[in-house]
């Protein structure tokens, strides 16, 4: 048969009874928008802590690991068979966290070509008393210009400035959390203390928030010779080197490389990072099973209304099987109307389901301080579109083609003679 | 004298709910532009050899041919082709699809056969119609029409693939006196103007004494032919 003739007959059924015509697209549509909506929020959130995640983190850092756990000078000088030492009360040696030669590390790693950008950072633990307020916190020594091209710090001040902080000898930029905590604003002096005990004043310049507690609650950006100086060190000292990529993925084997070449402990963002990356891994199975579910159930939905629909035409299908229509043609005139079913809801389904994430990406949604994010974080990938209408056409015609391949075999005589 | 059918040594059976040997050892045959009626009571068998006859119904043994073919043993979608083309079938209820119209109706047979083009069977649906003298109907949605036109518009789109033998399974049974008299008028027409072959089950004894030839069955048997 021409498949004009089954166009026909298909058209004809879906405009007779347009009802149940929409109801059926109605329930494609609502499983369609909801699997939108559900996949677009679902990895917005992932996304988001992903990406926030990631900005605050270097994908390698190079510091130098100590090992506290070292051998004693006995261990050293006599050893061997038959012999035990007992060393009571060992205490660490006085060692320095800085990395020796580190700016020059940091000079040679940027020439790298996977490398994106270098910071080198002298970071230490500190006091902030600012009246009676007393607060532990992290101080950092940066080239802060360096630490913008790797943090894009610029857009993360809430007041202040860079250049403030570059013009100023001893000025800080102040984690957001942090200055509310000790209740200071741009031109009010701090006094810093380190674990050695040296005081410095500083004064607050600015202030950042990344959009993670851990960071903004506790952390000042300073010139690294600030620090230093606080610190009583020379120019040279830094402690840490971090390492912006290109590419994501090659941090793990590039990390490898330049623990091996600069002896230097160089941890990659994934090591670093593991118990996250876990829950990230937990969440992305939990969205998979959530949307495989969600799809699953429309398309039983789906298939429902669509065996439905030719059960109530099982006596059309024997009057034509009665007059010469054959099983392809019932199959045909049937999947057809599945097809625009599933077309017209799939589509629908879609507009709805933007329009749903849209409203729901403009939803105001309040964390406090400890994630920067105003509203609902949503993903609108265009794949998650592709794979809808994909999957709601499909098992619009799955849904369709089963009842479809059995009306078709239906003995007309059964029914016609009631 | 043409043979259109010819049935030989058919035997059916109904398993469910036991047993039942149906029809036995149906012989006979028909010839082009009979008029034949088959009467009985109910239960007797004769819509069960009907529908053997219009090849809905495969379930069967011995041997069918219509046209000089036979058409035990084809496979369905080659019988359903058959049908279309050779066979015109007119039921007790007029069947007509309640999406369509009247004129619809009747070309849907003729537009899956597809010997001609749409325009074509849009003209001869209009004939067929003419003929049946609802016409004036063709436009209407089918629900829209009494019974009697209903079942002549049942009638033309028996009628539009030019079959070789229309069968009826008491094509008057739903209609009162007044339309089973023009219905029957209509088969009658058929057959003597048109020497249209017609094979009728029928309740109606004034149907059966007027038709060319009648055959009594009882109890699964031909006793009289």
């Amino acid at each position: 048969m021409a498949l004009g003739l089954a166009a026909n007959i298909a058209k004809t059924h879906l405009l007779a009874k347009i009802r149940q015509t929409v109801i059926a697209s109605l329930g494609v549509t609502f499983g369609i928008a909801m699997f939108i909506v559900m996949i677009s929020f679902m990895t917005g959130v992932n996304k988001f802590l992903e990406d926030t995640m990631l900005t605050a983190t270097p994908h390698i850092r190079i510091y130098n690991d100590i090992e506290t756990n070292r051998r004693s000078i006995l261990d050293e000088v006599k050893s061997g068979e038959g012999r035990m030492n007992v060393v009571y009360h060992q205490k660490p040696k006085d060692e320095k966290l800085n990395l020796k030669n580190g700016l020059r590390i940091a000079e040679r790693v940027r020439r790298e070509p996977a490398v994106l950008g270098v910071s080198p950072q002298l970071t230490s633990q500190v006091f902030y008393n600012y009246g009676p307020s007393e607060l532990t916190g992290i101080l950092t020594g940066v080239n802060i210009l360096d630490e913008d091209a790797l943090y894009d710090i610029k857009t993360k001040l809430k007041s202040g400035s860079l250049e403030a902080l570059l013009s100023s000898s001893d000025g800080v930029l102040m984690g957001k959390g942090l200055a509310e905590k000790l209740n200071v604003t741009i031109g009010n002096r701090v006094s810093v203390t380190t674990p050695k005990g040296h005081t410095i004043l500083v004064k607050v310049v600015g202030t950042y928030q990344v959009g993670i507690g851990e960071i903004d609650n506790v952390r000042s950006y300073a010139n690294l010779s600030t620090v230093q100086k606080v610190l009583q060190e020379d120019p040279r000292y830094i402690t840490d080197l971090h390492i912006k990529l290109t590419d994501l993925e090659q941090a793990r084997p590039l990390a490898k490389r330049l623990q091996n070449t600069y002896g230097y402990k160089a941890e990659d963002w994934e090591t670093a990072n593991a118990s996250i990356l876990v829950s990230f891994t937990i969440r992305n199975v939990m969205t998979s099973v959530v949307v495989t579910t969600l799809l699953i159930v429309a398309g039983f939905g789906i298939y429902n209304i669509m065996s439905m629909t030719i059960y109530d035409k099982m006596k059309d299908i024997a009057i034509l099987k009665a007059t010469g229509f054959d099983g392809h043609d019932i199959v045909q005139m049937f999947l057809l109307q599945a097809i625009v079913i599933g077309a017209i809801g799939g589509t629908a389904g879609l507009l709805i389901g933007y329009a749903l994430s849209y409203l729901l990406s403009i939803t105001p949604f309040e964390t406090g301080d400890f994630l920067a994010i105003d509203t609902f974080p949503v993903n609108f990938n265009p794949w998650f579109y592709v794979s809808g209408i994909v999957f709601g056409i499909l098992t619009t015609v799955l849904a369709g083609y089963f009842p479809a391949k059995r009306a078709s075999k239906v003995d007309p005589v059964s029914i016609l003679r009631g | 004298m043409k043979t259109i059918l010819r049935t030989s040594q058919i035997n059916k059976y109904f398993l469910e709910p036991v047993k039942f040997h149906v029809l036995k050892d149906i012989d006979f045959e028909i010839n082009a532009g009979e008029f034949l009626t088959i009467v009985g009571k109910s239960g007797c068998g004769k819509s069960t050899l009907l529908y053997i006859l219009s090849t809905m119904d495969t379930a069967y043994e011995g041997t069918l041919e219509i046209n000089g073919q036979q058409l035990t043993g084809l496979p369905q979608n080659q019988l359903a082709k058959f049908r279309n083309e050779h066979i015109g079938f007119v039921f007790q209820f007029h069947y007509l699809l309640p999406e369509f119209s009247a004129i619809k109706n009747v070309m849907l047979p003729a537009m899956k056969l597809g010997k001609y083009t749409r325009k074509e069977i849009e003209e001869r649906a209009y004939e067929k119609l003419r003929l049946l003298d609802v016409h004036e109907q063709a436009l209407k949605p089918t629900n829209k029409l009494s019974g009697g036109q209903q079942q002549r518009v049942a009638i033309a789109r028996a009628l539009i693939n030019d079959p070789a033998v229309i069968m009826g399974d008491e094509p008057t049974g739903n209609l009162d006196k007044s339309n089973s008299q023009i219905v029957f008028d209509i088969l009658k027409e058929l057959s003597r103007s048109y020497n249209q072959t017609i094979i009728a089950v029928t309740h109606d004894t004034d149907f059966a004494d007027n038709s060319d030839r009648t055959i009594e069955m009882s109890d699964g048997m031909i006793i009289k032919q």
